[in-house]
């Protein structure tokens, strides 16, 4: 049913325009004022500032290799998280461990390590898939590179983004 | 000097001279800038910080690092133009390509050939600072252009379209109904001042104060006081309606950005999008320029010596022409200031209150101006 919109009864100085428009005007003004005195709180201006001390714990970062308290890698090469990382940005050629060593009772370790980071979604699968806590997504997020193979993080870039965390289980410390 | 000025050829090179000093070290940066800061106040005003890095990228030619915060995207302009010419000039095939390419040109040109007969300064090295001091000085201005509404009907003719065609009705409507009111909120002006030539004007304002403020030259008669009712109603109406001429949002209804997609210019791409864009804001210079001189005195500062022909041979007559010619682009550039802010405050106006407000309001009140600043002429002396 069609029904009238009463329009507002205006005052004379409403039908002018001119003080809404000076009203609209000096509000435009103000936000010019501080915006200027910098009272305004605007976005982070990125490169100079970062939020990075304030990322929490379990921030996804770029996926990397740590190395156990006695600096052995902790990877053992079980290629878990190859076979589960969803886009396949994982590569591992396994290697064994020589007789000599004295980590020998662990058998194996990666002999090359890839994560490809064009193809990687820092999903955190293969932190949460690795029986042997070696591989962490840590806080690193601006990952770039000049050229795909610079985009490729080899096993010595992945251990220099990991660093190190203990061991939580002690199954192949070398006293035991 | 005086013989100087007789000898044809010195003429010329001193017009030339002139021209070019005008458009490329002042008018052509002056829009650039104007552009950038069309960006960064309206980004201020919005509570955000518009384009701020465009630093100049000196590394391109072997230094370590681009010039960049230090100078707060003052490189943007540069930017622009280089992205505006590198662009691809795309002419659709369903536009009539003669006056497809005459239109961007006659958006640009009418907005800089008003600015030959605008005193920009008083002299200077014994030379009068305008173009062309021509007797019809004001007239010329409003002739000239009016030929600017061709730039935009033109292209919106020819791109055939139907937003574009929109745009150009539009802008033939909405210029042709606010050259009246602009034309007429003049006529008091002119009647005070006795004159259409637009030195003599700045003349006038500086014996005896500046129209818009007529207590600048120290005292304050009642025929001032009372010319003064109809000479702020006119500069309230000749803004308004310079607003409208210039296709400024409230009254951008040309290329209406939500409506018409960007309106007459919807077809255009590269350098020839970028003269419609040179030339609203050319024009808008301009008509700064016309409210600076009418209603603010030109380049003249109050109560600071004004300097002559002779003067401006020695080196503080020099100094002093050239103060005047700052004075001048900085009033311009506190109008423009208040363009950005206009803009970026008012939302747009719908057709139909735009026409009513040009033909029923500011047409009767310019109107009604000129009787009652021509009885304060006739009956106080």
């Amino acid at each position: 049913m069609a029904y009238t919109v009463r329009r507002p009864n205006l005052t004379f100085w409403e039908k002018l325009y001119l003080p809404n428009i000076i009203a609209g005007l000096a509000i435009t003004l103000k936000h010019l004022r501080k915006m200027l005195a910098g009272e305004t709180h605007v976005v982070m201006q990125y490169p100079e500032e970062k939020w990075d001390a304030h990322l929490p714990e379990y921030y996804r970062g770029a996926p990397t290799l740590v190395t156990d308290q006695h600096g052995r890698e902790k990877c053992v090469s079980c290629q878990l998280c190859e076979f589960i990382c969803p886009p396949r940005a994982i590569k591992i050629k396994p290697g064994h461990i020589p007789a000599e060593n004295e980590f020998a009772k662990v058998e194996k370790a990666p002999e090359a390590f890839d994560i490809d980071m064009t193809r990687c979604i820092y999903c955190g699968l293969c932190e949460e898939v690795c029986p042997e806590q070696a591989i962490f997504l840590r806080k690193d997020y601006a990952i770039t590179g000049e050229s795909r193979a610079e985009m490729v993080h080899d096993k010595t870039k992945l251990y220099e983004l990991g660093g190190t965390m203990p061991n939580l289980v002690h199954k192949w410390n070398p006293d035991k | 000097m005086a013989l100087l000025n007789d000898i044809p050829w010195f003429l010329i090179a001193a017009s030339v001279a002139k021209t070019l000093f005008l458009i490329f070290l002042v008018v052509l940066p002056l829009v650039s800038y104007t552009v950038y800061a069309e960006r960064r106040v309206s980004a201020l005003i919005q509570d955000r910080l518009g384009p701020n890095r465009t630093g100049f990228p000196i590394s391109l030619f072997g230094f370590k690092k681009d010039l960049q915060l230090v100078l707060g995207g003052l490189g943007q302009p540069i930017a622009d133009a280089v992205k505006f010419l590198l662009k691809e000039d795309f002419t659709p095939g369903h536009v009539n390509k003669v006056y497809f390419w005459m239109a961007p040109v006659l958006a640009m040109v009418p907005a800089l050939s008003t600015l030959a007969v605008l005193p920009f300064g008083n002299y200077m090295f014994g030379q009068k600072m305008v173009v062309a001091d021509v007797n019809v000085g004001i007239l010329y201005v409003f002739a000239i252009a009016s030929i600017g509404v061709y730039g935009i009907v033109l292209a919106g003719w020819s791109s055939n379209s139907k937003y574009p065609f929109l745009g150009g009705i539009r802008a033939s409507s909405q210029m042709i109904s606010y050259e009246l009111s602009l034309g007429l909120s003049a006529v008091p002006v002119l009647m005070i001042l006795g004159n259409l030539n637009l030195s003599d004007a700045i003349d006038y304002q500086v014996k005896n104060g500046w129209l818009l403020l007529p207590f600048t030259d120290g005292n304050l008669t009642l025929r001032e006081l009372l010319l003064w009712v109809p000479v702020l109603i006119s500069f309230i109406v000749f803004s308004i309606s310079m607003f409208a001429e210039t296709n400024r949002l409230p009254f951008d209804l040309p290329e209406s950005e939500t409506e018409l997609v960007a309106g007459y210019h919807t077809e255009y791409s590269s350098m020839k999008f970028a003269l419609f864009f040179l030339g609203e804001y050319a024009a808008m210079i301009a008509g700064s320029s016309v409210i600076t001189v009418l209603f603010l005195g030109g380049w003249h500062i109050p109560f600071l010596p004004v300097n002559t022909l002779e003067s401006s041979m020695t080196a503080p007559g020099a100094v002093l022409g050239l103060v005047h010619i700052t004075a001048f682009f900085a009033k311009v550039a506190v109008l423009l200031g208040i363009f950005i802010w206009v803009r970026w405050t008012l939302p747009r106006f719908r057709f139909d209150q735009l026409m009513k407000l040009g033909w029923l309001y500011l047409f009767e009140i310019a109107l009604v101006n000129i009787f009652i600043t021509a009885a304060i002429l006739a009956l106080v002396r």
